[in-house]
């Protein structure tokens, strides 16, 4: 039985005290009992005895000042056990002194330096080639994702909603409307009001193998559920060795709607994109809205799908195909142009599309980017656009600070720095709560022209 | 008296359940295992092969013995929050494979990604080892919610303790349990501290079992320090659900010896109380007493039990002490699974 060793409260630990002797040399002793007490400077700890033995000699006096962490304190002798043949005295160092051992210890523990491997880079599919003359079906977006649940859930028995509103009331968006007579209660579910403890208990019915969509009345009341989304969805796979998945989706609208004040008008884009281990999809036209939120329902990833509760009404046409199904992580060119790269998503596709039209109509050749999806984002769509147009510009509601925009910015710093004609520009929100006042609110928001002030400025035309 | 009749305290104290002569063999081998491997791990968590936190079951062996005794292995459902080793090794996961997580090595169950809070089965079905206080009250009940969904007659058995039973989501999972009758068993596992704050100091109704009286839940309090108790409780709470009459609170009083993590001050309990615990209620010092009595087996019997459990957690301490560390290419695996 080797030596008792002066024993680490914490990986920080390095030395302590050895307070209190609690046996005796010749004491029998077994399994959990405690022999000493040790104390730091944040705690105090019982160094118990794992095995059975006699206490043969206590090598640290009772009350020693900074005893090295893994400093020889007792030997402890099974029944029938010889003494090591030198003295234990003497092979123990004088506790003050630094033993060699720690310094192993500390090299073992220290992480190997390797470096640092490269990040799989993750190329998404194109989007679908479409037959032919395909019917093109005009729809709001609204309809567009009712669609798509629909579908998943005929095609998908393990395939079910819940939120609140979404079954009886058909929905408080009516995004969920007459699912609950097609599929019945069992898979159309109200919830009570409850986003973290529904939001929770749709991530354990998908760890289970359910492929729950959760609804968000709105995304603001997810603020609620977001450890549920974070801690629990987003980085199980990855903490379980990639053996529990969380195939679910939360979904909802997302950012201001109109004149519903600072708690119900925020955009959550940047939040959700910064985590590793979701997805996040912010669709702006009703076919993406489709194709994009079957491909969520379909993934084996937790997903977050940014609705907009402005964009429900919008129109616009979607191919009339049987499984219309898009790529996630695939940004979508609206318009081809070569003078500035303009970047967006969701509701800022609206002004920056508005913007487009004003500038090509004034001489200004745009090329036009929707993200689509915000995490992977499709950052190599864009960085090929800035080496031709050589500007850049994003559009979005959120604030400023640590924003889609910024990440697009320090992303084309880093790739296509020697390409950039003009500073990336952010087109945000203000980084002020949203107000309630009309002219306020308005002010407050992205706008269309000022969007074309900053293609304007990186294109240098005034 | 409706308040009565939801919540039956114990009743069964006077009348104490008796496990057969192979459940008491079972009980004891799998508590033994339970104690020396976490004093084992405690060990090396000294010698500082454990790195951040580590939370130690001692002492509340009988819990999870007694409740996984009572439960379809394999079938039910089963998650707890971070002190988890014991309900592990009680499942029947890989001792091995436990501590090389603790260690942070790629045997480790979670591929040394996941480490001491962060364990996972789904062949046991162990969902966690949950590292945030409470969320495995919404997510147990979320399998609960999958079992009903599917028609299966599984239970979801979701552990939390005294501290958790305080945290909101724990309310909102009772109310959807309850409302949608969904085959949960609830056990919390009051071992009198949330790290160091005592029950009666944290809680304005410190009979936890009672906690699901608005939502029309039953519950009782339970002798968590005597597996024949944790067993018979568990086998007619697990029943309850099992049976489609909805969620079932079973309130453990148990005590756990050491700290709350393996830095704790020790300065919010007396010695003498632990030491109370551990010469007067030890779970398995009694039932080694109770197998002698009985004469279920013999001392000899017994010793050999022991050297074969240390000879498990020395194998187990060996491999997860030699066992490399995770690729560092696994670094950029598990995120996301590939469309």
């Amino acid at each position: 039985m080797p030596n008792i060793l002066m024993p680490a409260l914490s990986p920080t630990m390095e030395e302590g005290k050895l307070s209190k002797w609690l046996v005796k040399e010749g004491d029998t002793v077994n399994p959990g009992d405690v022999l000493a007490e040790i104390e730091t400077d944040k705690a105090t700890m019982e160094v118990e005895s794992v095995d059975s033995g006699i206490v043969k000699q206590l090598l640290v006096a009772e009350g020693t000042d900074a005893v090295k962490v893994n400093t020889p304190i007792a030997l402890v002798l099974a029944e029938g056990e010889d003494a090591p043949p030198q003295s234990p005295a003497e092979t123990a160092p004088e506790p003050a002194e630094a033993p060699a051992v720690p310094a192993e210890k500390a090299a073992e523990a220290e992480p190997s330096a390797a470096a640092v491997p490269p990040a799989p880079k993750f190329a998404a599919a194109a989007d679908p080639d479409l037959p032919e003359g395909v019917e093109m079906v005009e729809m709001t977006v609204r309809q567009a994702l009712n669609e798509a649940m629909a579908e998943e859930m005929r095609r998908d028995k393990d395939v079910f909603v819940m939120g609140e509103e979404v079954a009886e009331y058909q929905g408080a968006y009516k995004i969920t409307q007459g699912l609950l007579q097609e599929f019945g209660p069992q898979r159309v579910i109200d919830t009570p009001i409850t986003e973290h403890g529904f939001a929770g208990l749709g991530v354990g019915a998908a760890f289970a193998g359910l492929k729950p969509i959760v609804e968000f009345m709105t995304w603001n009341f997810a603020m609620q559920a977001i450890d549920q989304i974070i801690n629990s969805a987003a980085k199980q796979l990855y903490m379980s060795g990639g053996q529990v998945t969380a195939p679910l989706v939360f979904r909802g609208p997302n950012g201001a709607a109109a004149r519903v004040a600072a708690q119900h008008s925020q955009d959550y884009s940047a939040w959700y994109s910064h985590i590793p281990g979701l997805t996040v999809i912010a669709p702006y036209s009703a076919a993406d809205a489709k194709g994009l939120l079957k491909a969520a329902i379909r993934s084996p990833n937790p997903v977050v799908f940014l609705e907009n509760e402005i964009l429900y009404g919008s129109t616009g046409e979607v191919p009339k195909v049987d499984d219309y199904v898009l790529p996630i992580g695939k940004a979508r060119v609206a318009r081809k142009g070569n003078d500035v790269t303009l970047v967006s998503f969701s509701m800022g596709m609206r002004y920056a599309t508005q913007a487009t039209e004003k500038l090509v109509a004034a001489g200004v050749d745009v090329e036009l980017i929707d993200l689509r999806t915000l995490r992977p984002m499709d950052i190599d769509t864009v960085i090929e656009s800035v080496k031709k147009t050589g500007r850049c510009v994003t559009v979005e509601e959120g604030w400023p600070q640590g924003g889609i925009g910024a990440e697009i910015a320090a992303k084309l710093m880093e790739h296509a720095f020697d390409y950039l004609d003009a500073p990336v520009t952010r087109v945000t929100g203000k980084d002020v709560p949203m107000p309630y006042a009309a002219n306020l609110e308005k002010l407050a928001l992205p706008n269309v022209d000022e969007v074309i002030a900053a293609v304007n400025a990186v294109t240098y035309r005034s | 008296m409706a308040r009565k009749a939801v919540a039956t305290k114990a009743k069964a104290q006077s009348n104490v359940p008796e496990l057969t002569k192979e459940q008491e063999l079972e009980a004891y081998r799998d508590m033994l295992l339970v104690r020396r491997f976490e004093e084992k791990a405690g060990q090396m968590y000294g010698m500082g092969l454990i790195g951040g936190f580590c939370h130690l079951y001692i002492g509340q062996e009988a819990v999870v013995t007694g409740v996984t005794m009572a439960s379809r292995k394999g079938e039910d459902a089963q998650i707890t929050g971070y002190r988890d080793h014991g309900h592990m090794l009680v499942m029947g996961l890989d001792p091995k494979g436990v501590m090389a997580e603790l260690t942070g090595r790629r045997g480790g169950l979670s591929k040394g990604k996941g480490g001491s809070m962060h364990m996972f089965s789904n062949e046991h079905r162990f969902y966690g080892g949950n590292g945030i206080v409470g969320a495995q009250v919404s997510l147990g009940t979320g399998l609960a919610f999958a079992a009903r969904y599917r028609g299966e007659d599984t239970v979801s058995i979701t552990y939390f303790g005294d501290g958790a039973a305080n945290q909101g989501q724990v309310y909102e999972s009772f109310n959807m349990a309850r409302l949608w009758r969904l085959p949960v068993v609830f056990i919390v596992e009051n071992n009198k501290y949330a790290m160091g704050t005592s029950v009666e100091r944290s809680a304005a109704t410190t009979d936890l079992s009672q906690r699901g009286l608005s939502f029309d839940i039953p519950g009782e309090q339970v002798d968590g320090m005597d597996v024949r108790m944790t067993y018979d409780a568990a086998r007619r709470a697990i029943e309850h659900a099992r049976s489609g009459q909805g969620p079932y609170i079973l309130e453990m009083l148990t005590y756990r010896y050491r700290g709350h993590s393996m830095s704790d001050p020790a300065k919010y309990r007396t010695k003498e109380e632990v030491s109370q615990y551990r010469q007067e209620r030890d779970p398995i010092e009694h039932s080694k007493a109770r197998i002698l009595e009985k004469k279920y087996a013999s001392e000899e019997d017994l010793k050999t039990i022991e050297t074969e459990v240390r000879a498990i957690v020395t194998e187990a301490a060996d491999f997860a002490t030699n066992d490399p560390e995770p690729d560092a290419s696994e670094l950029w695996t598990d995120i996301t699974i590939p469309a």
